[in-house]
């Protein structure tokens, strides 16, 4: 997904002289292309999250349109009153995009890890949530990102990701896309982890549940109107997504839910449990590790149905 | 344009008056911190920097930026002053719906930047330095910060960063009033020898009377380094200056002048 964003950045450049692309001393030869054509929109601020927030904050108040990219724990954790104060207090058109979002960086271990950057993000005024599932939602939403008038962050997965769409899909920032249909179980996903999500929907649909398959890659706003048609129809939503239980997707669609009496349908989340976790291993031991298989989400879902 | 020295110092006496007074009348703190700045803001805003309200909506105008965002209170009378936002306004300050608020808000006419939390001001107003140079402007940019934001570690990613991009459009001028809230700022955290420090860390350091605003002045409008290094005046301060029972007497971090107590200081500020 990163040799993704670096040519849709770089497309994107051509046709906005605004945009400026500020690295936080990673991808090394990643924006070669981007640096040769843009040299001055081009700046690597450094190991220095904090500044190259507000430096992001300055360049905006300036009249341009900063994209940040950085590891999503550093670019989160690292500057989150930066994001607050410089960003979102007033209201100013930053692309965050964070890289390896969730377990991207698994075997870089815990402080590379980045399992609750929705539940803080989302938080917070004026801020805008989006998780592409693949390289073409995320050259889509990356445009669209561009347009709004406030802040907003992405965070996407690092390289090899399988590909859900075969073209760029036409995506509205807080609209959800369906990716198929059933009227037993919604499934929500936001992220990477779609292709799985699907292959649980396979799976389902192998024992006569139907079951609906979302891309939710617009966690902030949520898509209301999806929920309320959902939870009326449906027999189980279910949220799946590569970050805490606590405060992301899942944590939203529960928020939603208690606010909605109407809600008939059963809410389970899925996601990465609430604690470090502290042996190596490389992305798909620790998505074991957290339950986020297709076969372990399938057993999740199955446990959770009642026809 | 630059005023006569004589003008300035009459301003200044006149940001100082309207600062104790709104201190009182709203029960705000922070007037130590607003007195020693003065004559830093009355250079920025009157023979150092282009910004007038009538460039308010020119992207390559200069930019200002309170970094101390608790000294709200001088800015905002100086901005009154300049007939940014009228007068009246004042009146109204920190009280509930007021724009003027205890520390600076984005979107007040006039202020760019939200500062209060410190260590802000540095790294936006590189950014915006940065913007202008990419857009080919010509803007100079000053950030007013506080000896003991110094404490930050932002401030120093922003020290290490601007000189790399040889931003020489960049102004720092931080008001060394050698306090910061419960202590010296000199043993809080080593800050001497604080000219030093930015200038090991490739600035144009100089040392200065911050109270000089002539000289501040001469610094805001001196060509740019020609080795591109960005500028930074330490400026030696007197905490609560211009009030003689105020000067240099940290309680007047939070406390709030009594009515006997404004209308000594006033006195002392004559003529106005």
């Amino acid at each position: 997904m990163r040799n993704a964003f670096a040519d849709e950045i770089t497309a994107l450049a051509e046709r906005d002289s605004r945009i400026v692309l500020l690295s936080g001393d990673i991808g090394n030869r990643l924006f070669n292309d981007f640096k040769d054509r843009y040299p001055n929109r081009f700046y690597n601020t450094g190991v220095a999250e904090a500044d190259m927030i507000g430096i992001a904050a300055g360049l905006a108040v300036g009249g341009l349109r900063p994209v940040v990219y950085t590891i999503a724990s550093f670019a989160i954790y690292r500057a989150y009153e930066q994001i607050r104060v410089d960003l979102c207090y007033p209201n100013l058109p930053v692309v965050i995009v964070g890289v390896g979002a969730g377990l991207g960086y698994a075997s870089n271990g815990p402080t590379h890890h980045s399992c609750e950057d929705v539940a803080v993000l989302r938080a917070l005024p004026n801020m805008t949530v989006l998780a592409p599932a693949d390289a073409w939602e995320l050259r889509s939403l990356l445009g669209a990102a561009l347009q709004l008038a406030g802040p907003s962050y992405m965070r996407i997965g690092k390289k090899g990701e399988p590909l859900v769409h075969e073209s760029r899909p036409a995506l509205q920032i807080g609209r959800a896309t369906e990716l198929r249909t059933g009227n037993d179980i919604a499934i929500l996903c936001s992220g990477t982890l779609l292709p799985q999500a699907l292959g649980v929907a396979n799976e389902m649909e192998s024992s006569g549940i139907k079951t609906a398959v979302y891309s939710m890659h617009t966690i902030k706003p949520l898509d209301e109107q999806l929920l309320d048609q959902l939870f009326r129809h449906v027999k189980l939503v279910v949220t799946i997504e590569e970050h805490s239980r606590i405060g992301g997707l899942g944590g939203a669609v529960a928020e939603w839910r208690a606010d909605h009496f109407d809600a008939n349908a059963r809410l389970l989340r899925l996601g990465t449990p609430d604690q470090i976790l502290h042996h190596s291993g490389e992305q798909e031991h620790a998505l074991e590790m957290s339950g986020l298989t297709v076969e372990r989400l399938t057993s999740a879902i199955r446990q959770a149905f009642t026809p | 344009m630059t005023a006569s020295v004589d003008k300035l110092h009459l301003i200044a006496r006149r940001i100082r008056k309207k600062v104790l007074e709104l201190s009182h009348q709203a029960g705000t703190p922070h007037l130590g911190s607003s007195l020693s700045c003065v004559e830093m803001v009355v250079a920025a805003y009157w023979g150092g920097l282009k910004l007038d309200p009538e460039f308010a909506a020119d992207l390559s105008r200069d930019r200002f930026i309170l970094s101390k965002g608790h000294a709200a209170t001088t800015l905002y009378a100086a901005l009154a002053m300049k007939g940014v936002f009228p007068e009246s306004w004042l009146e109204d300050y920190a009280k509930p719906g007021s724009p003027l608020a205890e520390h600076p808000s984005p979107g007040t006419p006039g202020i760019d930047v939200a500062t209060g939390s410190l260590g802000h001001g540095l790294p936006v107003g590189i950014g915006l330095a940065l913007a202008s140079r990419i857009q080919g402007h010509d803007s100079r940019v000053c950030v007013l910060m506080s000896d003991g934001e110094c404490n930050e570690g932002s401030v120093w990613e922003g020290a290490l960063f601007a000189p790399a991009q040889k931003l020489n459009q960049l102004t720092v001028m931080i008001d060394y009033n050698k306090w910061q809230a419960t202590g010296r700022s000199d043993e809080v955290t080593a800050l001497a020898p604080l000219r030093e420090k930015w200038s090991a860390f490739g600035w144009r350091a100089v040392e200065v009377d911050g109270h000089d605003v002539a000289t501040l002045i001469q610094w805001l409008n001196a060509p740019p380094d020609p080795d591109g290094r960005p500028t930074v005046l330490v400026a030696h301060t007197v905490k609560g200056k211009g009030v003689s029972f105020m000067e240099d007497d940290n309680n007047w971090h939070y406390r709030i002048p009594s009515s006997a107590e404004l209308a000594r200081a006033l006195a002392e500020l004559q003529p106005l």
